[in-house]
């Protein structure tokens, strides 16, 4: 068996996320170098600060001040910090209880060792130098030995409040598309599509994917469908997609391959977007270097029986 | 909840499992869980058109790959259509579905699979896309790191210490020597450390897998296995979602989903406990009252092999098979998800006396 394919993938997506008065609140107090917590019902104070009481599920508005410097509850040595995280030297993870806090604050403690880390340690923020309005601006905690601070009894209000962030996130991956796909993509490197027969209902899927949906079986035996087809539906796009040079509008269609129990999907070219019919007999354009038809056109043969790809619908 | 008088009865019929691998990159997701469904209905000698009612649970995150489960279901032959359903959770919580569904009437079998194929990303930063987007998701703490917290809070209340968590990592695993599907298994080096105090030992494989148990009710149970893992009970329940809210050294919503299950009515014999981390293991074992009568990850456990998405499930399906050999009684299952063992799920199963 050929080796698989792989490819570098990478997924990244700038989630923009609306901020409640009491998350907007605390947030936007991280940019005045202002930390508020919640007071709950019954009198605790939460960092960070949260719309609903963990308990009851009660509402809780009541946004009260607290110091910059805290005690560590729990901590963890990141010797080797991965992207993303707020230090990029060797730092602790820490749970930071703010002076005048119940609950604790997950951020970076930047220490020279583990040695240097205990719970129980005092500590206090290091702002970043630029604060926009995120959990970052706060750059890490770092150890201080000095008095407490007392908050100045901030109350939550501001000019120009932040009332939404950007939660950009980017992940990699290897991607394989497993055996049977990547048989399918290698023959199409050879200008022929391949699709794989179910041993048990005898259909050929295109592309395949490796099981047959009908009968949950594994397919392996290798097909050669095609080259021409018929056209069994269509649309007709209107819209131009950004970073795509075809004119609007075009016809997209499913594609039964000849030899092929299932319709792919391909942009219909040559022939006036208003002339293309179900039915319609066409092979596919090959462009240099391409790794997939660039689209499909007419045979000039006569169209297909309805009859011969109804199932196909 | 547990199952009342007059209720219907369900129970595990079968089980099965992929053998449990460092990279599948040769197979899809489908082609990964499809020798496994097969395997599961074979036990039964059912057919998929038999089955009444299907549930899944995976997530896209770990491969990378959208809508992945629809395409998995290619392998349940979901044409014609089938009745479906499908969790972005640890199948452990389709299972909970599936089994509410049984109860209902409304089906008499139900196939639950879950699979996870977590070598194509980085787990450790993917597993940070589960957080709270506000306030700590944009510091990307991995999963080492969140459970290294735990473990610090875990040494700093005198609950364990590193030889001990040490000795946590080399039971599972000595168990596992007797699982031909762990991955891990036998001595393993604890290594370096990780994210301090954990060291590669605390910490579980990280690997692709598949998993897969066939529900069914009443006398439809007893025709298709001769020793059925009847369901007793089964609770989740979830922890706040912040961090420095909770105790870490403790597992309250464990707890409670354990007294709702009934798992404190009567011993149980076995604990298929998910605890990816050493750490979580030391927690979930106080929260559970569980002393040294009761075998506990005979399978080797999720240090062993964890599959994400699957190894809740798995240990459901290790904890009935035992029942279904007769090495159990009454054993209890549970699975976690999310940090720290956010939210917790236990299962008590039973099998009648022989
Ligand atoms: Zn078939």
């Amino acid at each position: 068996m050929p080796e698989v394919l792989k490819a570098p993938l990478v997924v990244e997506f700038p989630f923009t996320r609306s901020l409640g008065p009491v998350q907007s609140a605390f947030l936007t107090g991280l940019r005045e170098r202002v930390v508020l917590g919640v007071r709950t019902g019954d009198g605790r104070t939460l960092v960070p600060p949260v719309e609903y009481d963990p308990d009851t599920a009660e509402e809780i508005r009541d946004l009260v001040e607290v110091a910059p410097t805290g005690t560590v509850t729990t901590w963890a040595w990141n010797h080797a910090p991965r992207r993303g995280q707020p230090l990029t030297t060797p730092f602790a993870w820490a749970l930071v209880r703010l002076d005048g806090a119940d609950t604790a604050l997950l951020h970076a403690l930047d220490a020279p060792g583990p040695h240097a880390v205990h719970t129980g340690m005092r500590v206090r923020i290091r702002w970043a130098a630029e604060r926009t309005g995120a959990i970052t601006d706060i750059a890490c905690f770092e150890p201080y030995d000095g008095d407490r601070t007392e908050p100045a009894g901030h109350t939550g209000e501001f000019a120009d409040p932040v009332t939404g962030i950007v939660a950009a996130a980017r992940l990699d991956y290897t991607y394989s598309p497993g055996r049977a796909q990547t048989a399918y993509i290698n023959a199409l490197s050879g200008r022929r599509t391949v699709g794989e027969r179910c041993p048990a209902c005898r259909k050929v899927y295109v592309p395949p994917r490796g099981a047959c949906p009908t009968c949950g079986v594994a397919t392996s035996e290798q097909v050669e469908v095609g080259p021409r087809g018929t056209v069994t539906t269509f649309c007709i796009v209107n819209i131009k997609a950004k970073n795509l040079d075809i004119e609007v509008p075009y016809v997209y269609a499913h594609i039964a391959l000849d030899g092929a129990d299932l319709a792919l999907h391909g942009r219909i070219g040559g022939i006036p977007y208003d002339e293309v019919r179900m039915g319609l007999r066409v092979e596919p354009v090959w462009t240099d270097g391409a790794r997939y038809p660039d689209h499909y056109r007419p045979t000039g043969e006569p169209d297909a029986d309805y009859d011969t790809y109804k199932e196909l619908l | 909840m547990t199952s009342a008088p007059g209720d219907r009865e369900v129970a595990v019929v079968a089980f099965a499992q992929t053998v449990h691998r460092r990279t599948s990159d040769e197979l899809s997701e489908v082609e990964m869980l499809m020798p496994v469904l097969h395997e599961v209905l074979d036990h039964t000698g059912m057919k998929t058109a038999d089955i009444d009612f299907t549930c899944s649970g995976s997530s896209d995150y770990l491969a990378g790959r959208a809508f992945s489960f629809t395409l998995a279901l290619d392998g349940v032959g979901a044409w014609p259509p089938i009745s479906e359903s499908h969790v972005e959770m640890d199948g452990a919580w389709a299972l909970y579905e599936a089994w509410t569904k049984l109860l209902t009437g409304d089906a008499d079998t139900a196939l639950v699979y879950a699979y996870g194929k977590s070598s194509p990303g980085s787990v450790r930063d993917v597993l940070t896309r589960q957080l709270d987007p506000y306030y700590v998701a944009p510091l990307w703490p991995d999963s080492v790191a969140l459970a290294a917290l735990q473990a610090q809070a875990l040494i700093d209340a005198g609950d364990t210490d590193e030889p001990a968590l040490a000795a946590v990592a080399a039971r599972d695993r000595e168990a596992a020597s007797a699982n031909p599907h762990a991955q891990l298994k036998g001595p393993v080096a604890q290594g370096e450390y990780l994210v301090r105090p954990l060291r590669t030992g605390d910490c579980p494989p990280i690997g692709d897998g598949a998993a897969a148990v066939i529900l069914a009710a009443d006398d439809r149970a007893r025709d298709l296995c001769a020793r059925p893992a009847w369901i007793r009970g089964i609770d989740h329940r979830i922890e706040a979602h912040g961090l420095g809210v909770r105790d870490l050294t403790d597992s309250a919503s464990t707890r409670l989903a354990a007294e709702r299950a009934g798992a404190f009515e009567r011993p149980v014999d076995t604990a298929e406990l998910h605890a990816p981390f050493t750490p979580q293991e030391i927690v979930l074992r106080k929260a559970l009252r569980l002393d040294d009568s009761v075998v506990v990850n005979p399978s080797g456990g999720a240090l062993a092999a964890n599959p994400i998405m699957a190894a809740g499930l798995l240990r459901i399906g290790e904890a009935a098979a035992r029942i279904h050999r007769g090495e159990s009684d009454r054993a209890l299952a549970h699975a976690t998800s999310g940090p720290c063992l956010q939210q917790n799920l236990v299962a008590v199963l039973e099998g009648e006396p022989r």
